[in-house]
C-alpha cells in the first residue's frame, strides 16, 4: 500500500513531534562509519570482477572540428589490446541534472578540447593506457571556434523569460543617497570530488548492470538506456557508496556508456574511470560568471533599487545556463529591480551544475556589493541588511514559508563577538598581518522533488529502508534509518537503509540540497502506512498507537512487534509530490557567515583565522551530518574566495590548470576550526518533515565573508575572485606609497 | 615480472607488468580495495599507505620497486569489526562525509603521530629545536597531503586530537 502525499498546503501536524524513540534530530554516527574508515565500503571501481578488462578515454586536442581518422591498427597491434570503441552512441558530455535522456552523442563532431572521442580497451589498466596515449588522431579544426565569453564575436543569447524589470533603476540610481555600481567576477570552478567518475559495465544477455558513481539513479538509468538504444528496463545502475558528486555525477556520463559498449562488443564486464584530468575537462563546470550589479539605498541605507545582471557561458546547444541571479529577487526590500541574464556561447568543456548553482556564486557578488554599500553609507554590515529583510517576497508578492535571516545575523554577531570589529579598514595590526573581519548573509531556494521509498517491517521487528535514492556524503543513510527508526519506534540498530540500487524504489536523487527531504518524506509515508497496518491488527486508532524501542504500546498493553507480527512482515511505501506550496510561498533557508583574516602585509597573502556559519534549515533532522555539510560548503566557500580558478587557454579553452597541483582545493591547513550553529527551526510549507535542505546553503555567500574581511583588513577591494595576492599585493604598495 | 611483498602482514608474490603503480597493484592483483585513487599524480593522497613504517603516496610508486618492502594498507590499520583507535575517533567526530579520501587519511594520521612522536619538525614547528606540540596548527599543516573535498577537516583534527591526547596519557 503507498501512502501519497502532494504539498499544495502547509502540513500543520508535526508527526515527527509526536513520535517518542528519540532519535530524530540527534547527533548520531553514521551508520556506515565503520565500512568507510576501515576501506570496506564499495564504490563503483571497488567492484572489478577478476575477468574485467580496462578502458581508457581518448579526447580530443581541438576545440571545435571533426574527428577525421585514428590509427586504429597501430593499438591494436599492441600487446593485450582487446577492441577501440569510437561508436556513435559515446557521449560529447554528461547529461545535465535531471535531463532524464542522453545528452548530443557521437565522437566525430568536436566541440570542445578534451571532449571524449573513443575507448581504448585492454586486458590490463596499463596496455590501456597506453594504447590510448598510442592512438594518434587525424582532425579537421575549425579555426574560427569562440572559446572566450567576453570574445567579441561570441554569439550571446539574452533569453526572453529571464530578464526581469520592476520600476525604474535608472532614476532610483540618480536619486539614491548611496548608490554602488560595478562589476564582479567569479572564475569557472569544478566540483573535484575525491573520487573520479567511473563505471563498470557487465551484460547479461540483453541485460546491463552498471556500477556507477551517481547522484541521481532514476534518471541516469533512463539516461543511460536512452544513449545506448535500449529499454529502461533492461538496465541496473549501483551506486551505495559515492565518492562526492557536489553536482558532477548528476548525469549519465561519458565512462558509463563508453564501458557498456565495450563490455557489450567484448562479452566481458569492462571497467572505465577517468583519470582526474580527464574529470576535469569531459565533466561539468561552474561557468565562469560577469556580473553588474546596482544597488541605490536612501539615507538611512534602505534599498530602493537591485539590479543583478549576469553573463555565462555554455557550449552551443546546452541547456544549462548557471542560474546566478536565483536569490537576488527575494532576499532584499526594493521596488525598483532589474534582473539580467545572458549566455555567451563558447566552445569550453560543458559548463553545469557545480554545488549550490546560482546562489553559489551569485550570492557572493551580491554580498560583496552589501559590503561596498555598507562602508559607502558607514551603515555597519550587519545592520544593513537587518534593515533590508523584506516582509514578504518583494518580486512575487507572496509571503515567506519561514524566514529566520534576522536571527541568524544576530546571533552569529553575537557569538562572533562583531562589536570588537574596526570598521576603518586597515586599523589592526598584528605584527606583519592585518587584521579584518567581514561577513555575509547566505540563501538559498529549497525545493521538494518527486520521491517514492519502501519500508519493511521484518518479523524480527526490524525495520529495512528501501529506495534509489543515494548518500553522496551527505547523511543519507543516517538520516533515513533515523526517519524510519522515530516513526517506528526502533533503535538505530534495528533500520537497515539500502540505498542506490535502481531495484529500490525511484527516488529524487541527491542534488539541489533538495534529497533528505524529499525522500525522508517518502520514507515517513511509507512508515506511516506500515502504522495504519499495525492498528488493524491491534483495533486500534492511530492516535492510541505509540511504538517505542521494539514494542506497540496500546492502552495498557505493550507488546513486542514480532509477536503483533506473528511471522509476517508489514511493507508500506511512500509517494511525495511537489505541489502549489511552491508558488503559495517563497520557501528558502537563510543564515549567515562570519571570517576574520590575516592579511601579510608584505606578501599580500591571506590566511582565514576565524568562521562561523549559522544558518536555518528547517528541522534538522541530525545536526552531527547537517554540521559537516555546513562545514564542507563553507570551505568551497574558501576555495571560491582565494584559491579556485579554472583557467582557460585563450587559443582554443582548454583547461589549462587540470590537475589538483594547479587548481587549488583548500587544504587541511588552509581550514580553521570552523564554527557552524545550526538554528531550530519548522517549516510546515516545506514538507511533512519540516525540514528543509541543508547541503548547499553553507556555500551560498560564503566567499563573500572572507573576501570582506579582506576589505576590512587592508582597504582592498577584491571583485575579480579569487583574491589571490598578486590581486592585492599591489592595493597593499599603493596604500603605502 | 615478479615482485615479493609484505602485504598487511602476509607475504605475497606479485605477477605484473613493470609499469604497475604499487596503488594499481594492491588494487587490481592483491584485490585490496580500500586504498583510493584520486588523482594518480600524488596529489591528493587517498591512496596513502604505510611502506616500512612511513607513510607515501602508492600512486607514485611502482610496485616493483618494493621488493621485500612491508606494506600497511587500511585494511591492515583495521577491519569494520576490529577497528583502531583512529578509525573510532573518525566515526565519533565525523571527521569524513563521503569517506572516499578516508582511507588515505587514516594511514597518514598513523604515520604523522609516529612522525611527531619522533621529533620531527614541520612548517609550522616554531622551534625546529624542541620537540613539535599536538596542536591544531601542527597536525592540520602535517595533514595537508590529503585533501578532502567534502572537508572533514576540522573534524579531521579533532579526532587525531582526541586519540593524541589518549596516547600521550597511556
Ligand atoms: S591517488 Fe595518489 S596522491 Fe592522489
Ligand atoms: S570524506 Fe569525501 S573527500 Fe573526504
Amino acid at each position: 500500500m503507498t501512502s501519497h502525499i502532494k504539498m499544495d498546503e502547509r502540513v500543520e501536524r508535526d508527526r515527527l513531534a509526536e513520535m517518542v524513540q528519540a532519535v530524530i534530530g540527534k547527533p548520531l554516527d553514521r551508520p556506515e562509519g565503520a565500512l568507510k574508515v576501515s576501506g570496506a565500503a564499495p564504490y563503483a571501481m571497488d567492484r572489478l570482477p577478476a575477468n574485467a578488462c580496462h578502458g581508457v578515454l581518448v579526447r580530443a586536442t581541438v576545440s571545435n572540428g571533426t574527428l577525421r581518422d585514428m590509427d586504429v591498427d597501430a593499438v591494436q597491434a599492441l600487446p593485450g589490446i582487446r577492441a577501440i570503441i569510437a561508436d556513435d552512441r559515446l557521449l560529447r558530455n554528461p547529461a545535465q541534472g535531471m535531463a532524464g535522456e542522453a545528452p548530443i552523442q557521437g565522437p566525430k563532431d568536436i566541440a570542445y578540447f578534451g571532449q571524449p572521442i573513443a575507448l581504448v580497451v585492454a586486458e590490463t589498466f596499463e596496455q590501456a593506457r597506453h594504447g590510448a596515449q598510442a592512438l594518434k588522431l587525424r582532425f579537421e579544426a575549425d579555426g574560427t571556434a569562440i572559446v572566450a565569453p567576453d570574445d567579441p564575436k561570441a554569439d550571446i543569447e539574452t533569453p526572453e523569460d529571464e530578464q526581469d524589470s520592476t520600476g525604474d533603476l535608472d532614476a532610483a540610481m540618480q536619486t539614491a543617497r548611496h548608490t554602488v555600481d560595478a562589476h564582479y567576477t567569479t572564475p569557472g570552478h569544478v566540483s573535484a570530488a575525491m573520487e573520479p567518475h567511473a563505471s563498470i559495465a557487465e551484460w547479461n544477455g540483453d541485460r546491463l548492470t552498471l556500477y556507477g558513481s551517481y547522484q541521481m539513479l532514476r534518471f541516469n538509468r533512463a539516461e543511460l538506456a536512452d544513449a545506448l538504444g535500449i529499454e529502461e528496463k533492461q538496465v541496473r545502475i549501483l551506486a551505495p557508496y559515492v565518492g562526492g558528486g557536489f553536482g558532477s555525477k548528476l548525469g549519465i556520463g561519458p565512462e558509463a556508456v563508453a564501458a557498456a559498449l565495450a563490455a557489450k562488443a567484448l562479452g566481458v564486464p569492462v571497467a572505465v574511470a577517468m583519470s582526474r584530468q580527464q574529470v576535469f575537462e569531459s565533466v561539468m563546470r561552474r561557468s565562469e560568471t560577469d556580473q553588474h550589479i546596482r544597488l541605490a539605498a536612501d539615507e538611512q541605507g534602505r534599498l530602493i533599487g537591485i539590479g543583478h545582471e549576469a553573463l555565462v557561458s555554455n557550449l552551443p546547444g546546452e541547456e544549462f545556463s548557471e542560474p546566478v541571479t536565483q536569490a537576488t529577487p527575494f532576499l532584499y526590500q526594493g521596488d525598483h529591480r532589474v534582473i539580467g541574464h545572458r549566455i555567451a556561447r563558447v566552445h569550453r568543456t560543458c559548463a553545469g551544475s557545480v554545488r549550490a548553482p546560482g546562489e553559489a556564486v551569485g550570492l557572493t557578488a551580491l554580498e560583496i556589493a552589501l559590503d561596498e554599500l555598507a562602508a559607502a553609507s558607514g551603515i555597519d554590515p550587519v545592520k544593513l541588511r537587518l534593515i533590508n529583510i523584506p516582509q514578504k517576497d518583494p518580486s512575487q508578492d507572496i509571503p515567506f514559508s519561514s524566514h529566520m535571516l534576522a536571527e541568524a545575523l544576530e546571533e552569529g554577531a553575537k557569538r562572533f563577538d562583531w562589536d570588537r570589529r574596526r570598521s576603518e579598514p586597515g586599523a589592526v595590526r598584528d605584527g606583519e598581518w592585518l587584521i579584518g573581519m567581514g561577513m555575509a548573509s547566505a540563501a538559498r531556494v529549497n525545493m521538494l522533488i518527486e520521491s517514492k521509498a519502501r519500508v519493511t517491517l521484518n518479523a524480527n521487528g526490524t525495520g529495512t529502508v528501501e529506495t534509489d535514492m543515494t548518500d553522496i556524503g551527505t547523511g543519507t543513510y543516517t538520516v533515513l534509518s533515523q526517519i524510519a527508526g522515530e516513526m517506528l519506534g526502533l533503535p538505530m540498530d534495528s533500520v537497515e537503509t539500502l540505498l542506490g540500487d535502481t531495484a529500490y524504489p525511484p527516488a529524487s536523487g541527491s542534488g539541489g540540497s533538495f534529497g533528505a527531504a524529499s525522500n525522508g518524506t517518502a520514507v515517513l509515508l511509507a512508515c506511516e502506512e506500515i502504522r495504519q497496518q499495525l492498528c488493524e491488527r491491534l483495533d486500534c486508532d492511530m492516535q492510541g498507537l505509540t511504538l517505542k524501542d521494539g514494542h506497540a504500546i496500546v492502552g495498557n498493553r505493550r507488546i513486542a512487534l514480532p509477536e503483533i507480527l506473528d511471522g509476517s512482515r508489514l511493507v508500506g511505501e511512500g509517494h511525495v509530490e511537489p505541489g502549489k506550496a511552491e508558488e503559495t510561498v517563497r520557501q528558502a533557508t537563510y543564515g549567515s557567515y562570519f571570517a576574520e583574516v590575516a592579511v601579510n602585509a608584505i606578501t599580500g597573502e591571506t590566511r582565514l583565522r576565524r568562521m562561523l556559519g549559522v544558518f536555518a534549515a528547517g528541522r534538522i533532522l541530525n545536526p552531527k551530518t547537517a554540521r559537516s555539510q555546513c562545514l564542507g560548503g563553507m570551505t568551497f566557500g574558501i576555495g571560491m574566495a582565494l584559491t579556485e580558478e579554472l583557467i582557460h587557454d585563450p587559443r582554443d579553452g582548454h583547461i589549462v590548470n587540470r590537475d589538483f597541483a594547479e587548481y587549488h582545493l583548500p587544504v587541511n591547513a588552509d581550514v580553521p576550526q570552523i564554527d557552524v550553529v545550526l538554528l531550530d527551526e519548522r517549516d510546515a510549507w516545506a514538507n511533512p518533515l519540516q525540514a528543509k535542505g541543508i547541503g548547499e546553503l553553507g556555500i551560498c555567500g560564503a566567499a563573500a565573508s572572507i573576501v570582506n574581511a579582506i576589505y576590512n583588513a587592508t582597504g582592498i577591494r577584491i571583485r575579480d575572485l579569487p583574491a589571490t595576492l598578486d590581486k592585492i599585493i599591489d592595493g597593499l604598495q599603493s596604500r603605502t606609497d | 615480472m615478479n615482485t615479493d611483498l609484505m602485504v598487511n602482514g602476509q607475504a605475497q608474490r606479485l605477477d605484473a607488468d613493470p609499469r604497475t603503480t604499487l596503488l594499481d597493484a594492491l588494487r587490481n592483483y592483491l584485490h585490496l580495495m580500500g586504498t583510493k585513487k584520486g588523482c594518480d599524480h600524488g596529489q591528493c593522497g587517498a591512496c596513502t599507505v604505510l611502506v616500512n613504517g612511513r607513510r607515501i603516496n602508492s600512486c607514485l610508486t611502482l610496485a616493483c620497486m618494493h621488493d621485500g618492502d612491508e606494506i600497511v594498507t587500511i585494511e591492515g590499520i583495521g577491519g569494520p569489526d576490529d577497528l583502531s583507535a583512529l578509525q573510532q575517533a573518525f566515526i565519533a567526530h565525523d571527521g569524513f562525509q563521503c569517506g572516499y579520501c578516508t582511507p588515505g587519511q587514516i594511514c597518514s594520521a598513523t604515520a604523522m603521530l609516529d612522525e611527531i612522536a619522533a621529533g620531527w619538525a614541520s612548517h609550522a614547528t616554531k622551534n625546529v629545536a624542541s620537540l613539535p606540540g599536538l596542536t591544531v596548527e601542527e597536525i592540520s599543516e602535517r595533514m595537508s597531503g590529503n585533501l578532502c573535498r567534502c572537508s572533514a577537516y576540522p573534524n579531521i583534527i579533532d579526532a587525531i586530537l582526541e586519540v593524541a591526547a589518549g596516547k600521550e596519557q597511556s
